[in-house]
């Protein structure tokens, strides 16, 4: 199916697509180190996050500043779903990227009645209540010591149970969730969400219902994130309500703006930036700050996005291209051809 | 031409304000016409083009177009009713190649969505392929071929009016409505434009026209409507129009003469 799903992709995103696919395959073979491969596993969760932000932000320009949400309802409805109402984990996984991708549709028809602040106002109170509701509904939820014994997921009659079974199916989820949606970006919908992005009083002219698209797009990125939440919460069989904060949506703002908002492989590249910076700041200010906190790490972080926004507003990965290719426009003066993705 | 008309605005007022933009404005369209929207600065002529449009909905009035009232609907539907627009003030999407900004413009003749589009169905891929043929068809006739896999924002700034037109073209609309299409134009450019917008009638699609360049309302309009300060002050063919008292003092007394200076209009 993985074939089937690339295999009409256009070719600089299908050569880089294989190329990672390969690379991601061989790793483990090369890396004997739980740290490393559990921190790459990470990275693929976030690349899912990253991707639906990157959707919703760089392609449709509405802002969400509660990504976390999502992300949370997948990982609980998991946790919840498997455990309290006996459905079978993977059942509980779609459970949750439907109620995550249902929930966004309904907030967005209320919230992207707002715009600019007000709308990023709204994405981070809707983090905010579910902060609430998994540190007050502590008979479902655990409250704020959180959930154990979230089941593990089986593929065939093997449970997965190692950190490398789990690299290998969240990278192959992650891998999936970038296929699709180098697949949709460039397709008749991808062309509809930048169109309103770029301008949506002439979108709307041309027919699209740039309301219905925001609302579609809303949650979809839902479901990429519940489908990240999910899969985290049984990788790790532990989940408490810290990890989807307000604090992780930002986190996944950071990745999206390092990466370039309307790029798919920026977000992939964003996650894995930040993730691997935040990992080295923990021990880099450790050292050289003696009794540093996670304070100084917010601090890097807020100094890292200043200065992307500063000197590379649309992010490394789309700058970069942008930079390279005006480069070999000037030594070639042939017609660059922009492809997607 | 039929009896009813394509298109009729029926007693629209709209008011920014203090500014009464659109002062109880009616005229008709009829089937196969070119209608020239004409008058000073500030008449009223983009506020029309937005309460047709749906951009915009009017205080009082209403839109009928192909026997059904469009006005309090939203632009989309308005575009899916066959009726498709420029901007004045640009409104490209300059960081989408040409080509993609009027396959943007074929949206309505697919209907792939999200599912169909990210598992790239077969039936998504031949839409595309069909959406791609039309969208380089309309390059072709507005004469954009050679610039389709460039970014629409590098385009020089007659060529991104072209584009407009190409777009809208592409919503193979049964009227268009072109907003200052010849702004910016130089003199073959306009000619050319002239010409486009004759074959475009042509093809049996009415085209309602804002135009400052007198040149280019005389030389192609079946039919002219006047607005001063948001009301209609005269209406007739061109010849009528241009030798009506009540024009001639209008354009003496603003500075008609003068290329239009003003960009920024609403939209
Ligand atoms: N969105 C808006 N908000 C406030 N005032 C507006 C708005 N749109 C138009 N106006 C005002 O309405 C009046 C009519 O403007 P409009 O743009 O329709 O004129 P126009 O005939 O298209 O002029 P031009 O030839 O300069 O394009 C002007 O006084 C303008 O300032
Ligand atoms: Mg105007």
């Amino acid at each position: 199916m993985k074939r089937l799903l690339i295999a009409r992709l256009g070719s600089p995103n299908l050569i880089a697509f294989l190329i990672m696919a390969l690379g991601l395959a061989a790793a483990p073979v090369f890396i004997d180190n739980n740290y490393i491969i559990t921190v790459l596993t990470i990275i693929a969760l976030f690349t899912m996050l990253t991707i639906g932000l990157s959707l919703l932000m760089g392609y449709a320009g509405q802002i969400s500043l509660g990504q976390a949400t999502f992300f949370g309802i997948g990982a609980y409805s998991m946790a919840i779903f498997s455990t309290r109402l006996g459905l079978s984990p993977w059942l509980s996984l779609l459970a949750g990227m439907i109620l995550a991708g249902g929930v966004a549709y309904l907030l967005g028809m209320l919230i992207f009645r707002l715009h600019g602040h007000y709308l990023a106002m709204a994405t981070l109170g809707m983090n905010i209540i579910l902060y609430l509701i998994l540190t007050q509904q502590v008979d479902w939820t655990g409250g704020p010591s959180g959930f154990r014994g979230v089941p593990d997921l089986s593929i065939g009659g093997m449970t997965l149970s190692t950190d490398t079974h789990y690299y290998y199916l969240i990278w192959f989820f992650a891998l999936i969730t970038i296929a699709l949606s180098l697949n949709i970006v460039n397709s008749r919908v991808g062309r509809a969400m930048r169109a309103l992005h770029s301008s949506e009083i002439a979108a709307e002219t041309l027919g699209i219902d740039t309301g219905r698209f925001k609302l579609q797009v809303f949650a979809l990125s839902a479901a990429y994130s519940a489908l990240a939440g999910g899969l985290y919460a049984s990788f790790l069989g532990f989940i408490s309500p810290s990890s989807f904060t307000i604090n992780a949506s930002i986190k996944i703002v950071l990745m999206a703006v390092v990466g370039g908002l309307s790029s798919i492989w920026g977000a992939t590249f964003g996650a894995a930036a930040i993730l691997v910076i935040e990992q080295w700041l923990r021990t880099a200010i450790k050292s050289l700050v003696p009794g540093a906190s996670g304070e100084q790490e917010i601090i890097a972080f807020g100094l890292i996005l200043m200065l992307i926004m500063i000197f590379m507003p649309e992010g490394l990965v789309t700058g970069a291209g942008k930079a390279l290719r005006a480069r070999i426009a000037r030594r070639k003066p042939e017609r660059a051809q922009p492809a997607g993705g | 031409m039929s009896d009813t008309p394509l298109l009729r605005a029926s007693r629209l007022f709209k008011r920014f304000g203090g500014v009464m933009a659109v002062n109880d404005v009616s005229f008709a369209v009829q089937e196969g016409q070119i209608l020239a929207l004409i008058g000073p600065n500030g008449a009223g002529k983009t506020t029309t083009f937005n309460l047709i449009s749906g951009t915009h909905g009017p205080d009082q009035g209403e839109v009928i177009f192909r026997d059904r009232r469009i006005s309090g609907s939203r632009p989309s539907q308005i575009a899916q009713q066959g009726l498709a627009r420029t901007f004045q003030n640009l409104q490209i999407f300059g960081e989408m190649t040409v080509l993609e900004n009027v396959m943007a413009g074929c949206h309505l003749q697919g209907t792939a969505g999200f599912l169909a589009a990210a598992l790239r169905l077969p039936k998504a891929g031949a839409e595309e392929k069909r959406m791609r043929g039309q969208a380089m068809s309309y390059l072709e006739q507005t004469g954009l071929a050679e610039r389709a896999h460039d970014p629409a924002g590098s385009l020089p700034f007659g060529q991104q009016r072209l584009v407009e037109i190409a777009r809208g073209l592409a919503v193979q609309p049964q009227l268009l409505l072109l907003d200052e299409p010849a702004a910016g134009l130089n003199r073959t450019e306009t000619e050319e434009l002239d010409r486009l917008i004759l074959r475009i009638r042509d093809q049996g699609i009415s085209v309602l026209l804002v135009e400052h360049d007198m040149n280019l309302v005389m030389a192609i309009a079946d039919h002219v409507v006047v607005l001063h300060y948001g009301s209609k002050i005269a209406e007739g063919s061109p010849a009528q129009v241009q030798a009506n008292p009540d024009v001639i003092a209008a354009y003496l007394g603003d500075d008609w003469a003068a290329p239009p200076r003003r960009e920024a209009a609403d939209a």
